[in-house]
């Protein structure tokens, strides 16, 4: 059997999964958007809490991901198999680029036009709003577009803690010794690494000031 | 018979008909009584019981070397700072009874590399400070226009570009612009032509000089320029370490016996055969 010839056969289901996947990722996505972008305008001015995020954010980066799956399973509310901890992990992830990003993204503006900002009487939170982030957005956006690519990688192991997704046809095939199979949840999962990174790089190139 | 007459402003001046620049009758419009301004962990403070005005309508330069606290106090008159005891007064009224937001927008600033919103285009830029101060599109679009002109730039022509692609000197003339937006009494400017290249310079000082004549604004300038400052000046502070050292009328300032006074003027002929 061609991979070819499985992925027509089974089209209905890798459609399926596909959708599943895209869901778990835009899911993830959003809350650690949520999460992510207002805790790097926070940190801006609190450098404790700045050290704090910023390193427990990298401390779950170098969680290797199958172990933090297994990790989320055993604790209450969040854990359990299933979306749900897959999700939680996957938000896990996605907070270091986003945060950094954030706050690269809002202290990286030219310090002469900030100070102009202020000297022109803008309060604080204008100069959030009509300076800092319009300015940042191009790298917050960089930082979202890394996220969501390593999310949808990621995204393939959480079928290993039942949440489904294009990671199904990745195990069943490894189980079945299969490259047909494997290459089913592969490819599409690689395809859509891609087809985000491009589209969100159009996005980033029209927001990005000179 | 005493009258209360309302304080006097010279509105308008213009070339054959000067103001009296240092007559009684002008008004100081700001006033620093014994300012100190010390930041922690620092043993010397960077002003130093320093007491002076500005009249009202006057080009006052203050000239010194980098740190010796020109910039700070630039930044003690719209409450960017505050000082550490003793006043900086504006129009009567101590900076810190001021709400910090009215006080700024009501009183231009210009620094150095101009510091415009890169996001902005030039008419956005200049017509900030009246659109935070809520005036309506047609009315800000005509004083976008009308300033534009006034600092040398076809509106039709600059009025939609962004800072990204003006040049130096068409930079620094929006910002002068910006700074002006909602036509505050007071300028003040920080090394405004600083960065800009020699010939670019000298063109914009001596057009801002005829500017500053016509508008009649009180204009506070930072610069470690001589030449700078007794171009435009109607008025010489030198600061040395946070205290005044010479202030002075430009004629008379060169002729001031004090060693700072005197490293200035060196400055002057440091070029071997140059004009004066």
């Amino acid at each position: 059997m061609t991979p070819w010839t499985f992925m027509v056969t089974h089209r209905a289901e890798i459609w399926s999964a596909t959708l599943d996947h895209i869901a778990l990722v835009l899911i993830a996505m959003s809350i650690a958007i949520v999460i992510a972008v207002p805790l790097g305008m926070v940190i801006v001015q609190r450098p404790a809490l700045r050290t704090f995020s910023l390193g427990l954010a990298s401390v779950f980066q170098t969680i290797p991901s199958l172990a933090l799956f297994g990790f989320l399973i055993p604790i209450p509310f969040i854990g359990g198999i299933g979306p749900r901890t897959a999700i939680v992990a996957l938000v896990l992830y996605a907070l270091l680029p986003i945060l950094r990003n954030t706050y690269v993204g809002l202290t990286s503006i030219d310090p002469a036009v900030l100070e102009a900002a202020e000297a022109m009487g803008m309060t604080n939170t204008q100069i959030l709003t009509r300076v800092r982030l319009p300015l940042a957005l191009g790298i917050i956006l960089a930082g979202i577009r890394t996220a969501t690519v390593i999310t949808i990688g990621v995204a393939t192991i959480a079928a290993a803690i039942g949440a489904g997704g294009l990671g199904t046809f990745i195990f069943r095939g490894v189980a079945m010794v299969s490259d047909a199979v494997i290459l089913a949840g592969a490819i599409p999962a690689a395809l859509l690494a891609i087809l985000a990174d491009i589209f969100l790089a159009l996005i980033e190139r029209r927001l990005r000031v000179q | 018979m005493h009258y209360d007459r309302p304080p006097m402003r010279p509105v308008n001046r213009t070339p054959g008909n000067e103001a009296p620049i240092s007559s009684a009758t002008a008004d100081p419009i700001i006033e620093f009584q014994e300012v100190t301004y010390s930041v922690k962990g620092r043993s010397a403070p960077l002003i130093s019981q320093l007491s002076m005005s500005v009249k009202s309508g006057e080009t006052l330069v203050l000239l010194g070397r980098s740190g010796s606290g020109k910039t700070t106090l630039l930044r003690l008159i719209n409450r960017m700072l505050v000082p550490s005891s003793g006043e900086v007064v504006v129009e009567g009224k101590s900076t810190m009874d001021w709400d910090a937001i009215r006080l700024r927008r009501h009183i231009g600033y210009v620094i150095q590399e101009a510091g415009l919103f890169p996001h902005f285009t030039v008419a956005e830029n200049i017509g900030l400070v009246p659109k935070l101060e809520k005036w309506d599109p047609a009315r800000i679009t005509e004083r976008t226009n009308e300033l534009l002109r006034i600092v040398g730039l076809d509106p039709r022509e600059f009025a939609q570009r962004r800072p990204a692609q003006l040049s130096g000197g068409q930079r620094q003339r929006v910002g002068v612009a910006r700074a002006l937006g909602a036509d505050p009494s007071i300028l003040l400017m920080d090394e405004p032509f600083g960065a800009l290249d020699p010939v670019t310079r000298a063109e914009l000082q001596r057009e801002f000089s005829e500017l500053a004549r016509r508008l009649g604004k009180t204009i506070v300038f930072v610069t470690h320029d001589l030449r700078e400052a007794l171009l435009l000046a109607s008025r010489i502070v030198l600061l040395q370490s946070g205290r005044i050292v010479a202030n002075a009328r430009p004629q008379e300032f060169l002729r001031i016996d004090h060693p700072e006074v005197k490293a200035f003027t060196a400055s002057l002929q440091a070029v071997p055969g140059a004009p004066e």
